[in-house]
């Protein structure tokens, strides 16, 4: 007689938060002791413990917070207008059959046209100021923000709608309860994408034409050679990105709890 | 409790999706407080002959009628109860319930005791504040039948509400409904494919023939729900009789091609 040998392990990862935040500090601290043990030279990759001081020079000097300011506001508005615009964009295409062909045809037409390339048009369109920069954000959120909308509209159960229209509700009760609730973890799951990719195109936007924001500041130190202040810019953009993703994931966890 | 006597008819109905024909020639009539229990093998066309009693499939052809007095407070005459319970994951047992309230003009003191009282009337009121994903299949189905009830609907029309469950569960609930429409009053269109259901249910019990579906047969019970048991003889020799009448064509349509 022989024992049954166990099949069933595997295939059921999990999430360690405490793993998450070990990583990266023991990254850094790998980074730190190879640069202070001459492993790696500081010539072609700055410590973090040099980027670290450059950082702290640039808030003492008050320089940072003009760069974040500026840059966090271009952020903001821009992915604000983005998404507002193709939340309704993609609640129109997703809901009527007149919009609905012709919607996909352009959004699918302008989706993958790399949104930097166009950064020039813009500055023609809208002036080399905010205008064009916040545009330029706006227009790379606006077609992921309404195909993610119109994905989450399509996964609504249709028995949820048939069962709202048998009970007499009207049509917008039906969008307000029904529908976007529904769509709203597909909507989400695209903010995680288009926050990022309104950090890259902010940061592209502000190395055309910008005095003030991280990306002008990148540029800048690039330019002079200054790895230290290049990478202390760097750590700000993750920053960000790692700030907004922790916002969106608590988004989740208050709004869609009842999942 | 409502104060509805409605008849609902269906007169020379028939229906096709595409090419391929479901209904044909269905005249149907429930009477004012009536149980009319619908049968058939799969496929036959009893969840559209649903739809169009309701008014959420127009038929190609045929039309139904609504006759009767529907109680000033009844907010939806034509109200289904869902084989798959259709209950919004995001609201609470009670924000399902008070959902098909919300559009209506009762005051929001009116509504919550509607609320209240139609969950404690199916044994819901613990329960009022649960998430639908923490409740059992049976849990959920009631549910269904507290949102039907609240409207004080003049017809209730149900789709297999009890496929989805398991025995145990499915036999608890159907003398729960037995009790609940016998009290309502309601009339009542009820799909089943489980002949125990028909004859614990029906006063009146329509078989459905293969696609196209027409109707075969009435069977006609006049016993009381109250008083009603799955295991009388007289019920029981009914189910084998409505089997009889069903086997050859269920064998059929189960050996059917299903095209889209
Ligand atoms: N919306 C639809 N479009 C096309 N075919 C459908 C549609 N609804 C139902 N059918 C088909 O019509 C037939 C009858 O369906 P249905 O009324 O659901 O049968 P039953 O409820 O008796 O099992 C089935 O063959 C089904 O595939
Ligand atoms: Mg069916």
């Amino acid at each position: 007689m022989a024992e049954v040998p166990f099949r069933g392990g595997g295939f059921a990862p999990r999430d360690i938060p405490a793993a998450s935040v070990g990583t990266l500090v023991g990254l850094v601290l790998l980074w730190q002791a190879g640069a202070s043990l001459h492993w790696i030279s500081t010539k072609f990759l700055p410590a973090p413990w040099d980027i670290a001081r450059a950082l702290y020079a640039l808030a003492a000097s008050g320089e940072l917070w003009v760069h974040l300011s500026a840059s966090l506001q271009r952020l903001a508005i821009g992915w604000a207008v983005g998404t507002v615009a193709g939340l309704v964009v993609g609640l129109v295409v997703g809901l009527f059959t007149l919009a609905r062909s012709p919607g996909m045809a352009v959004v699918s037409a302008l989706f993958p046209i790399p949104k930097i390339a166009l950064v020039p048009l813009f500055i023609i369109w809208f002036g080399i100021g905010e205008g064009s920069k916040v545009i330029t954000l706006a227009f790379g959120v606006f077609f992921p923000t309404v195909i993610n909308t119109v994905a989450g509209v399509d996964g609504v159960p249709r028995n949820l709608i048939r069962m709202g229209q048998s009970f007499g509700l009207g049509w917008w009760s039906i969008v307000r309860k029904i529908v976007l609730p529904g769509a709203l973890p597909a909507i989400l799951s695209g903010f995680r994408i288009t926050t990022s990719t309104a950090i890259i195109l902010l940061v592209a936007a502000e190395m055309i034409g910008a005095e003030k924001g991280i990306g002008a500041f990148v540029l800048a130190a690039g330019n002079l050679y200054d790895t230290d202040n290049l990478l202390a810019g760097i750590v700000l953009l993750s920053t960000i990105g790692l700030v907004l993703s922790w916002v969106i994931g608590r988004m989740e966890k208050l709004l869609l709890s009842w999942r | 409790m409502t104060g509805s006597a409605v008849r609902l008819a269906l007169e020379g109905v028939g229906h096709a999706f595409g090419t391929l024909k479901v209904l044909d020639g269905v005249d149907l009539v429930a009477e004012p407080g009536e149980v009319m229990v619908l049968i058939g093998p799969s496929g036959c066309g009893k969840s559209t002959l649903l739809s169009i009693f309701g008014g959420m499939l127009a038929p190609q052809a045929g039309r139904v009628r609504m006759d009767g007095a529907v109680a000033p407070d009844c907010l939806n005459a034509l109200t289904y109860v869902f084989q798959d319970f259709a209950l919004l994951p995001w609201r609470s047992v009670a924000g399902n319930v008070s959902l098909v309230l919300e559009d209506s003009a009762l005051s929001a003191a009116e509504r919550a005791r509607r609320v209240e009282e139609v969950l404690a009337l199916t044994g819901l009121s613990d329960f009022a504040g649960a998430w639908p994903k923490q409740l059992s299949g049976g849990m959920r189905q009631r549910v269904g039948i507290a949102r039907a009830l609240a409207v004080r609907p003049a017809v209730l029309l149900m789709d297999e509400p009890l496929s989805a469950l398991d025995a145990q569960t499915r036999g608890l609930l159907l003398d729960e409904f037995a009790e609940m429409i016998a009290r309502a009053g309601v009339t009542t269109v009820y799909v089943t494919h489980n002949l125990a259901e028909a004859v614990r249910l029906g006063q009146q019990v329509v078989v459905l023939s293969r696609r196209p579906g027409r109707v075969r047969e009435i069977v006609r019970i006049d016993r009381p729900l109250a008083g009603r048991h799955i295991e009388d003889a007289d019920l029981l020799a009914i189910e084998q009789h409505l089997w009889a009448l069903i086997r050859d064509d269920a064998a059929l349509a189960d050996r059917e091609r299903v095209d889209g």
